[in-house]
């Protein structure tokens, strides 16, 4: 394969964040991901990803990650409209979610200065702080394309 | 806009308590407010006389005074519930944490669970608002030079049911709002305490360099921290009665207080916690322990971090790797003058001991939330390696 096709296919490979492929995708990632998968062995709780909507994304948008025993069983893009509960919800404006998948904001920081919120039982998750950063860390291992 | 240095964008805050220093800074007491005072504080603390210390200075206003006397080493949650039981039975306005880093970790917890006591204790975390301060504030007097926890946001707590330290009972709320930095609390430290908590100081200050969410304001307290450490520790452990080198250590110590509590500690902490609760090892000891093996782990990830460090102990070394490697041996040669093991072997540690527990303690370090902040963040098997390093004594060259 030459240099041209490698970057034709990169490109190509792109997902929109955030999108039903984008979903897909991040599952593809958190179930080849090893150290997830250790991380996580003993984790039971599924999310909410919620994308709210900022000056560089009109509509808010949800995802919705089924997250057992360190692989991610289902991921879906809500509907507009469609209502989901889940374990934890964890939220931000989209323009932190771009610097989250970027890399440029470290997740627990953004947490602890207010950039994403996260619901649920809090006891449970900063006991389980490996998997949750795994978590977050895979997120920027998909290809991603911004609005 | 662009970033050309590397790193992450940074939003942080710094927080410190209001802090007073020096030769009777404990006449400060007497300046701030309140009528019902509960002084938490182990027996010991208690045996040396510093409790009526601070009763005598409290009682030169009209206030009535208690004292919660039984603060156990490493407190467990049923050990502060017993004593925020204590304060709901007393009302008090203003407690004073006396004592080394349990009493004062203790304080923290039990003040949090008198104001609310809708909350578990692991319920505390620092995504929990708690909205502190409608009944009591809290105050610090540091007996030991070393845990800086008189100024931290975070009390570290054992939980006997899963035999770990829970090291997540953090808020900003938690920084005490005064801390009183008196030399003559530390004078009667013992030689062996005296070393432990002066080489946990070193290790906070060393951790806060390094450490991911380093930022510059712990960096400068970091870096001077380490150097009064490295300058006056030995000085407080030849000559327990040198005030001077007494008030340097307990000022480092709460400079590298400030400077991990404003970003955060890493995988020396990570270990030396899991080590703590699983052979109830002296917290400072085990971080003692721990510190060489983990900077040479870190140090292909933050080698000229570790230069920044060996600089200001006086090493002139060019090369970051050379120099990291000579600020491990200064660490060794301080460590055999403060008469400490280097290895978990000479620790005491029988080898059919450490093999039982290796898998606890790699899976407690795994858990930590130090251990993800770390320059190098090791999987399970590079931890493994490094207990292994750590116990053989075995330079860590992977």
């Amino acid at each position: 394969m030459s240099c041209d096709e490698t970057l034709v296919l990169k490109i190509t490979s792109l997902a929109r964040f955030p999108s039903e492929e984008w979903a897909k995708l991040f599952m593809e990632q958190v179930n080849t991901n090893k150290k997830y998968e250790d991380a996580a062995k003993t984790w039971e709780g599924d999310f909410l990803f919620v994308v709210n909507a900022d000056a560089d994304l009109k509509e808010p948008a949800t995802m919705y990650m089924d997250l057992w025993h360190g692989k991610c069983r289902s991921a879906a893009l809500l509907k507009p409209g469609e209502e989901k509960k889940a374990a934890y919800v964890y939220s931000g404006p989209y323009g932190n979610w771009k610097k989250l998948i970027n890399k440029q904001i470290d997740p627990i920081q953004g947490l602890l200065t207010g950039k994403f919120k996260l619901h649920g039982d809090m006891a449970k998750v900063l006991r389980a702080v490996r998997a949750a950063k795994e978590l977050v860390e895979t997120a920027g291992n998909v290809p991603t394309e911004f609005a | 806009m662009t970033r050309k240095s590397r790193g992450r964008l940074r939003l942080w805050w710094f927080t410190s308590p209001r802090i007073v220093f020096g030769e009777d800074s404990l006449e400060q007491l007497n300046t701030i407010e309140g009528k019902r005072v509960l002084i938490v504080t182990d027996p010991v603390v208690r045996r040396l006389g510093m409790v009526d210390v601070v009763v005598a200075e409290l009682k030169k206003e009209p206030r009535s005074i208690e004292v919660f006397d039984q603060v156990e080493p490493e407190p467990s949650f049923e050990n502060v519930e017993k004593a925020a039981a204590f304060a709901r039975g007393f009302q008090p306005d203003l407690i004073v944490a006396l004592g080394g880093g349990s009493c004062i970790d203790a304080a923290k917890a039990a003040w949090v669970l008198y104001e609310r006591p809708d909350l578990a204790v692991d319920a505390v975390s620092p995504l929990t608002k708690l909205d502190l301060r409608k009944k009591a504030r809290l105050v610090a007097i540091p007996t030991t030079a070393g845990t800086g926890s008189d100024a931290t946001w975070v009390a570290v707590l054992t939980d006997k049911a899963q035999n770990m330290k829970l090291d997540y009972f953090a808020s900003r709320e938690l920084v005490p709002d005064f801390s009183i930095l008196d030399p003559r609390f530390v004078l009667k430290l013992p030689k062996e305490a005296t070393a432990y908590t002066g080489l946990d100081a070193i290790g906070h200050g060393i951790e806060a360099y390094v450490n991911q969410w380093r930022n510059d304001f712990s960096d400068a307290l970091a870096l001077r921290s380490i150097q009064i450490m490295f300058e006056y520790l030995p000085k407080a452990f030849d000559n327990p009665d040198d005030l001077y080198a007494r008030e340097k250590t307990q000022n480092g110590a709460t400079m590298s207080g400030l400077a991990f509590s404003n970003s955060q500690v890493g995988l020396i902490h990570g270990m030396g916690h899991a080590l703590g609760a699983i052979f109830h090892m002296p917290h400072g000891l085990a971080i003692a322990v721990s510190t060489p093996y983990v900077i040479q782990f870190s140090s292909p990830n933050a080698a000229q971090r570790y230069a920044d460090i060996a600089r200001v102990i006086g090493i002139r070394e060019e090369s970051a790797q050379k120099a990291t490697e000579m600020l491990v041996e200064s660490l060794r040669r301080l460590m055999v003058h403060l008469k400490i093991p280097l290895s978990l072997r000479d620790a005491g540690i029988s080898e059919s001991i450490f093999k039982q527990n290796i898998d606890s303690l790699i899976e407690q370090t795994t858990r930590s939330t130090c251990t993800f902040v770390n320059p190098r963040v090791p999987d399970v098997e590079e931890i493994r390696k490094v207990f292994d390093c750590m116990y053989e004594r075995k330079p860590v060259d992977f």
